[in-house]
């Protein structure tokens, strides 16, 4: 089955991924942090026997300490699982669907961490496929429910909804015009926020950015849903207004091409300088300007990642001959 | 207005803070914001929600130690453990302490009264065994089994724990 990411969704040329995340817990058992070893293994047997009641092969199970460092950075890389869930050993395991639409981290911050990602905008599809697997779950045990204040979720700025949705979006232009802490100031009294998707200093890595809510108690799922939509609609309408714009700029035109070109022609990338150029030429494709496919460009951004070079090539263990293999690809891909 | 840092560039960052019911403002420019580690939304400054929450709840701790500590019966957490870490410990938790817990709610959200999905609820979740402990019991009973000198029981049980301990690897 294809990856969800090879493919290009509505509002494909802004937008990257949609994501929906639940978060549950079951109530005969303390939170993870507080729950031990055994506790968090009979949390996973019991949510895996109903995954897999019906014998799915569509899901498989991972047990966390069984993934080398590499492995598991790679799925965090590809935003299957949390920075953090990287990280978990004892006690934690993954569900994971085969094209990679779904995963389900057991034991992270919560019991249940359920998430759905759709390539492009499609947060009622992805909400639709959460709802239906948190409903399978939801019969057969007791969740962690309190009609006053909603899902009980071991932080409590996840009460309620407990759910988190999220858009990632390519914003080059609004980036390039020095207009993203202004919208993250607009947007963040709108009950949502924004930051970048990669990487962990200040600068967001490649223009990438999620937007997500941030209020989950007192407004419903659908609310929260159509409240995202509607800003991510109009910034994907300013960005496009901004992008038209740019190219008209003969200095900046150049620069899609001078990163075409050094893409195309490079025999050493290190990651930031193949996020950085990627995301002008990502801008140039978007633009119809240069000749490739989003999709191609959508894929690079996951696969060129470092711990996913690694993980599938283990001759690529040190950062030298990364590099030279992510050249190597890229000029492939874009030849 | 100017940065309050450089005193040379426009401010556009203006950053208030509350700092244990006392607010402070502060203007910058955006080259200093960045330096200082107030960059923007992004950077994920005072994202560690944990400590954010902790801190939300620090000033409703009591002043004075009231002498005995509540603490939820079902999981022992105590109301300063949730202060101190930011984490509920358990479901119950929030029964004990909502009273309690209810004014930072308030102050996250906005509001305090859940609209949404409503969790189905059966009665009770169903009891598991790890594997672990399934093996465990089988041991058990194959020992009685050969103490009872039921050979044929015995070896039966002996390949369902083989099954489980091969079904791990």
């Amino acid at each position: 089955m294809n990856k969800w990411y090879l493919e290009k969704g509505d509002q494909g040329d802004i937008v990257i991924s949609t994501r929906i995340r639940l978060a549950r817990n079951l109530y005969d058992f303390p939170f993870p942090a507080k729950l031990d070893i055994n506790g968090k293994n009979k949390v996973n047997e019991l949510i895996k026997g109903i995954l897999f009641e019906n014998d799915r092969k569509d899901f498989s199970y991972i047990e966390m300490k069984d993934l080398s460092r590499i492995q598991a950075v790679s799925l965090a890389e590809s935003h299957l699982i949390s920075p953090e869930f990287a990280s978990k050993k004892d006690g934690s395991a993954l569900v994971l669907s085969s094209d990679e639409s779904v995963s389900i981290m057991l034991c992270e911050e919560d019991h249940i961490r359920l998430q759905v990602m759709k390539s492009g905008l499609a947060l009622e599809e992805a909400y639709d496929i959460a709802d239906k697997l948190d409903r399978m779950i939801d019969g057969k045990v007791k969740y962690a429910f309190d009609e006053r204040i909603g899902y009980l979720t071991q932080c409590p700025t996840n009460l309620g909804t407990a759910m988190r949705a999220s858009v990632m979006l390519h914003l080059p232009a609004l980036t390039r015009c020095g207009q993203m802490t202004k919208l993250a100031n607009t947007v963040s009294k709108l009950g949502l926020t924004i930051r970048g998707a990669n990487g962990e200093g200040s600068q967001p890595i490649g223009d990438m950015y999620q937007i997500s809510n941030q209020i989950t108690l007192g407004i419903t799922e659908e609310t929260a849903i159509a409240n995202l939509k509607s800003i991510v609609l109009q910034l994907i309408s300013q960005e496009r207004a901004a992008a038209a714009e740019l190219i008209k700029k003969p200095a900046e035109e150049d620069k899609i091409f001078r990163a075409f070109g050094i893409l195309r022609n490079a025999r050493l990338l290190s990651t930031n300088e193949f996020m950085e150029l990627i995301s002008i030429v990502r801008l140039g494709a978007a633009k119809g300007l240069v000749d490739i496919p989003i999709e191609k460009i959508n894929e690079l951004t996951v696969s060129m990642q470092p711990a996913t070079i690694s993980a599938s090539n283990p001759e690529t263990a040190t950062p030298a001959l990364r590099d030279a293999y992510r050249a190597k690809i890229v000029r492939e891909a874009l030849a | 207005m100017l940065c309050q840092n450089c005193g040379k560039n426009e401010a556009t960052t203006h950053i208030k803070q509350i700092i244990n019911g006392d607010m402070a403002e502060s203007h910058l420019c955006s080259d200093c914001a960045s330096h200082l580690g107030y960059s923007d939304m992004f950077s994920g400054f005072g994202l560690n929600l944990s400590e954010l929450f902790g801190g939300f709840l620090g000033d409703m701790m009591p002043s004075l130690s009231s002498g005995k500590t509540q603490r939820c019966a079902k999981c022992g957490t105590s109301f300063e453990e949730i202060v101190h870490n930011g984490r509920v410990g358990c479901a119950d938790c929030y029964t004990t302490f909502y009273d309690r817990l209810l004014p930072s709610i308030q102050r996250i959200h906005g509001k305090i009264k859940h609209s949404g999905k409503v969790s189905t609820a059966p009665a009770e979740t169903p009891k598991v065994e790890t594997t672990e402990e399934k093996i465990e019991k089988l041991k058990a009973a194959m020992n009685e089994a050969v103490s009872k000198q039921e050979f044929e029981e015995a070896a039966k049980i002996r390949d369902e724990i083989k099954a489980l301990e091969g079904g791990e690897e």
